[in-house]
């Protein structure tokens, strides 16, 4: 269930991660606050063409793109009958609106430019070397160690989860909407608490006879190229122009 | 009850991210090295937490937990939450960047509020069906609350979502009950096996 995808040598996977991750905050800034059409259409273009040239499998996108569109299924359910404006149709006593339609449909563009834009750098970038740029990019040290140990441990728990769950079958187990299930439930998970709690003093003591003090040191160390800078132009400027677009619509 | 990209207006979604890097720098505060493998472990098990699915009738539903998080770590809840939401947004995209302020907001916000409304309980003095009751409140308030948050910020960004905003509460009712239920027999299991869980991080 946990899985992470990468492997695909691209251009932009060797691309210094920093870039990666202010490019991909910048565009999704622009892409959430931004209403003209043109902008929205134009980015989610440049998305999918970023996302085509990091070269990741096509099924896979759309498998990470399922639960964004789900969400989004229940927006358009509702949102072109509440959305006051032009008649556009109607069914039975319902009419659905021209602003509404619209409006579910420049969400629709957002949330996915979004998240193509997120799939890439997720895909392009092992966690850990997000970790480590992003606390080269000013985060927090305490927040980084905070990441790299929830993501270690998640795993490590996930196992132990699925271990107890196995253990729970064996004996007969089967959920029901009853008191019983929610209490096995609560007991299941309180046992994780108590398990990762104990593995987590273990693993601090651990790192106490290794010599730990509040640093951890990164084996990679970053550096900009020329490749670096020419991308990060390129999308900086495409991002400003696009911006400068959403801009002057009101003037 | 991720709020998903693209919905919000940009007013809320800057508006969760200060409340959230408020919180996050209040929690941290309170943070020595020590904690952290600590910290780091139990939002790895929380975020294993909400993949659990548990049934309600004939559709289930997952857990969220954020009472409880609340309940164990105060303030605290905030960057563990955030770091649990980043990794899923990372991981399986539920969620994207812009909305993480909002996101992590709505879930620890509530976590704290627990935690000052019935964190009290803890303490070993307290009669044990006093402790039930606090924690089952506090299990129900936490989802309550941030469904009343989530439908809040739907409806800030548009009239046209307060219909939506309504139903989000209203589907949330058996999930603030069985969150409720959980959380209470979480917390006793947790005070009978081990108790020092919820009193040593809860300073």
């Amino acid at each position: 269930m946990i899985e992470e995808i990468n492997g695909y040598d691209s251009f932009i996977q060797r691309l210094d991660p920093r870039v990666k991750i202010i490019i991909a905050i910048l565009f999704s800034v622009l892409a959430a606050v931004s209403n003209r059409f043109v902008v929205l259409i134009a980015a989610l273009a440049v998305s999918i063409i970023i996302l085509f040239s990091a070269g990741i499998k096509i099924k896979e996108v759309f498998k990470r793109l399922i639960p964004v569109n789900t969400l989004l299924v229940f927006l358009w359910l509702f949102l072109p009958f509440t959305f006051a404006g032009e008649h556009l149709f109607s069914i039975g006593s319902l009419t659905g609106t021209r602003e509404g339609v619209l409006f579910a449909f420049r969400i629709t563009i957002k949330s996915n430019s979004i998240m193509l834009m997120l799939i890439t750098l997720a895909v392009s970038t092992p966690i850990f070397t997000i970790g480590h740029a992003m606390h080269q990019l000013g985060m927090p040290q305490k927040l980084v160690h905070l990441f790299f140990f929830t993501y270690r441990y998640l795993h490590v728990i996930y196992k132990e989860y699925t271990r107890l769950v196995n253990s729970m079958k064996i004996r007969g187990f089967k959920p029901k909407t009853d008191l019983h299930t929610y209490k096995s439930y609560a007991h299941l998970v309180g046992m994780l608490l108590v398990r990762g709690f104990d593995r987590s003093q273990r693993v601090h003591n651990a790192m106490i006879c290794r010599g730990f003090r509040g640093k951890l040191y990164s084996l990679s160390s970053f550096s900009i190229s020329r490749a670096d800078i020419i991308a990060f132009i390129l999308m900086a400027g495409f991002i400003l122009i696009l911006g400068i677009l959403e801009w002057t619509k009101t003037t | 009850m991720h709020i998903s990209e693209g919905v919000l207006s940009p007013a809320i979604l800057i508006g969760g991210a200060v409340v959230t890097m408020a919180g996050v720098a209040i929690g941290l505060k309170g943070v020595d090295n020590k904690d952290i493998p600590k910290m780091g472990i139990l939002s790895a098990a929380f975020f294993v937490a909400s993949l659990v699915h548990v049934p309600v009738g004939p559709a289930s539903v997952h857990m969220i937990l954020n009472g409880l998080l609340g309940f164990i770590l105060g303030w605290k809840a905030f960057p563990a939450i955030l770091v649990a939401l980043g990794l899923q947004a990372l991981l399986f995209q539920f969620g994207g960047i812009t909305t993480l302020g909002v996101n992590t907001m709505n879930m620890a916000l509530p976590a704290v509020i627990c935690y000052y409304l019935f964190g009290w309980s803890t303490k070993s003095s307290i009669k044990q069906s006093v402790f039930i009751t606090a924690a089952f409140a506090s299990g129900f308030c936490a989802v309550l609350v941030s469904s009343i948050l989530v439908g809040f910020c739907l409806y800030l960004t548009g009239e046209a979502f307060s219909p939506a905003a309504k139903l989000i509460v209203a589907a949330h009712l058996p999930v603030m009950i069985i969150e409720g239920i959980v959380t209470a027999a979480c917390a006793v299991f947790l005070k009978k096996i081990r108790p020092e869980l919820l009193e040593e991080i809860n300073v």
